[in-house]
């Protein structure tokens, strides 16, 4: 079996529009989450969100191309550019018949339906755009890197709400690792912040009115985030021969489905699904050296995912170093999984665990090693990112690093 | 005992999320006890703020477990509403 590697990263998020600013504001614990802008929260219980700021869209678009172009679209396409880039791959015809993308989307394009739909629903318009298709598509980045980058190997998008990005790396991951493709973009994209999602997201009752604090006790849920990350993930010789700066290697990809039920997610099944990446990958438990939490900060999700930490890695629990830096890039839904394996990965290229931000005091039912505020130098020999849905689909990566 | 129309409303409310005639709704029914999980809780919460036209706070969303104490939140969220 061949090996993965990932040689490049692009991020657009709350936090940073690149990877270096958005590993400026893990390394220090700065939090993104704040009042929302894009939608008036008036009539909203909770007021705060994970924003993308400062993104120009006319600095990566034109007027034409922004026309096809919903929001998450714009940040999946964004990141994909800073990652090819990052990387230094250069394309020739034989490796683009060799390259494919996978990304991942819980929504699509829901800023372009909302804005369309609304026309029809209350504006009694008679006709949408004809755009409101293509441009709402969740497998829109994916269509758009390929044509912008000439790329036609395998190509697709998964779509397991919370998990989708967990998915999608994981595919491309295992597509590379089979032989299939040479080189992969894979990561996933979100812009869930529309009225009508964000009145959705109320009603559920796990969103916090205030900030997003993972495993303290004083935790009141989730903060809604937009963004995308993206990687280029290559065969590693291939990113050997050409001198490639490698962050790190993917080495493991595991996935679980609680049948259990469609919103309360159950232990065995995202303990399940962490065995199976540790399994996948040939990698012992004892290599974890740090955890990048699913982390919602819902008083299910944190409770249950430190007991399947627990389950899987025993009394190391207790000295496994933990994050859930949903605390300041916000839960991302479709995204998360891409922009959580890059804190991962740019975890073990820095040798520095970034932190859980607005960490109060540790759940007593939370029984992890809570990186709490401030962000700690280690170095692992392998990290492992989680991402669990809604609907109980599960995705676990683990990646380890590699000698200079 | 839970008497009048805002108690009545409610139980018709449950009654009619478990199809069932009212008079087989007790009261002292836990939501536990009626046999809901964690998403029937948020449903029926969104059937009662349409039936009274209000809007339920988180707090007092999670302190609601038994129909006696959903029919007590409203009648408190109905006078903070009139006045």
């Amino acid at each position: 079996m061949k090996r993965v590697v990932i040689t490049g990263i692009g991020v657009v998020s709350a936090i940073g529009n690149s990877a270096g600013d958005f590993w400026t504001s893990l390394s220090t614990g700065r939090s993104g989450i704040g009042p929302i802008t894009k939608v008036d929260t008036a009539e909203m219980r909770f007021k705060n969100a994970a924003e993308v700021r400062g993104f120009d869209a006319l600095a990566y678009f034109d007027d034409r191309q922004l026309i096809s172009l919903d929001t998450f679209s714009q940040f999946g396409i964004a990141a994909a550019r800073e990652a090819i880039k990052d990387s230094g791959i250069e394309f020739d015809d034989e490796l683009r018949d060799r390259t494919g993308i996978v990304t991942g989307s819980c929504l699509g394009g829901k800023e372009t339906e909302d804005a369309f739909f609304y026309d029809l629903y209350a504006n009694k318009k008679n006709r949408v755009p004809p755009i409101a298709i293509p441009r709402s598509m969740s497998n829109a980045v994916a269509s758009h890197v390929s044509i912008e980058h000439g790329l036609t190997g395998a190509t697709f998008t998964t779509s397991t709400a919370c998990s989708s990005s967990n998915h999608a790396i994981g595919q491309a991951f295992w597509l590379i690792r089979q032989g299939t493709l040479d080189a992969a973009i894979a990561g996933g994209s979100e812009a869930p912040l529309t009225y009508g999602n964000l009145k959705a997201w109320e009603a559920m009752r796990v969103v916090a009115p205030d900030t997003c604090r993972p495993f303290s006790k004083d935790r009141s849920g989730m903060v809604l985030g937009e963004g995308g990350a993206m990687f280029v993930l290559e065969e590693m010789e291939a990113a050997r021969k050409r001198g490639a700066r490698i962050y790190a290697e993917i080495v493991g990809f595991g996935m679980s489905a609680d049948a259990h039920h469609l919103t309360m997610p159950l232990a065995e099944g995202a303990a399940k699904a962490m065995r199976a990446a540790l399994a996948d990958g040939d990698v012992d438990a004892d290599e974890i050296g740090y955890i990048n939490a699913h982390g919602t900060a819902t008083q299910a999700n944190d409770v249950m995912e430190s007991n399947a930490i627990r389950m899987v890695f025993g009394e190391r629990a207790d000295e496994i170093p933990v994050s859930s830096t949903k605390s300041m890039h916000g839960h991302t839904l479709g995204a998360a999984g891409a922009i959580e394996a890059a804190a991962t990965v740019l975890a073990l290229h820095n040798k520095l665990l970034p932190p859980t931000a607005n960490f109060t005091e540790l759940d007593p039912e939370c029984r992890v090693n809570v990186i709490a505020n401030d962000a700690q130098a280690a170095s692992p020999k392998a990290a492992m990112s989680n991402s669990f849905a809604f609907g109980g689909l599960n995705a676990v990566l683990v990646f380890r690093s590699l000698p200079e | 005992m839970k008497e009048g129309p805002v108690a009545e409303r409610v139980i018709k409310v449950f009654a009619d999320f478990k199809s069932v005639d009212p008079s087989e709704i007790d009261v002292k029914s836990t939501f536990e006890g009626l046999g809901f999980d964690s998403l029937d809780g948020l449903n029926i919460i969104f059937e009662l703020e349409e039936e009274f036209d209000i809007s339920v706070p988180d707090e007092t969303a999670q302190q609601m477990g038994s129909v006696a104490e959903v029919i007590d939140a409203i009648e408190e969220l109905l006078a903070g509403k009139d006045s």
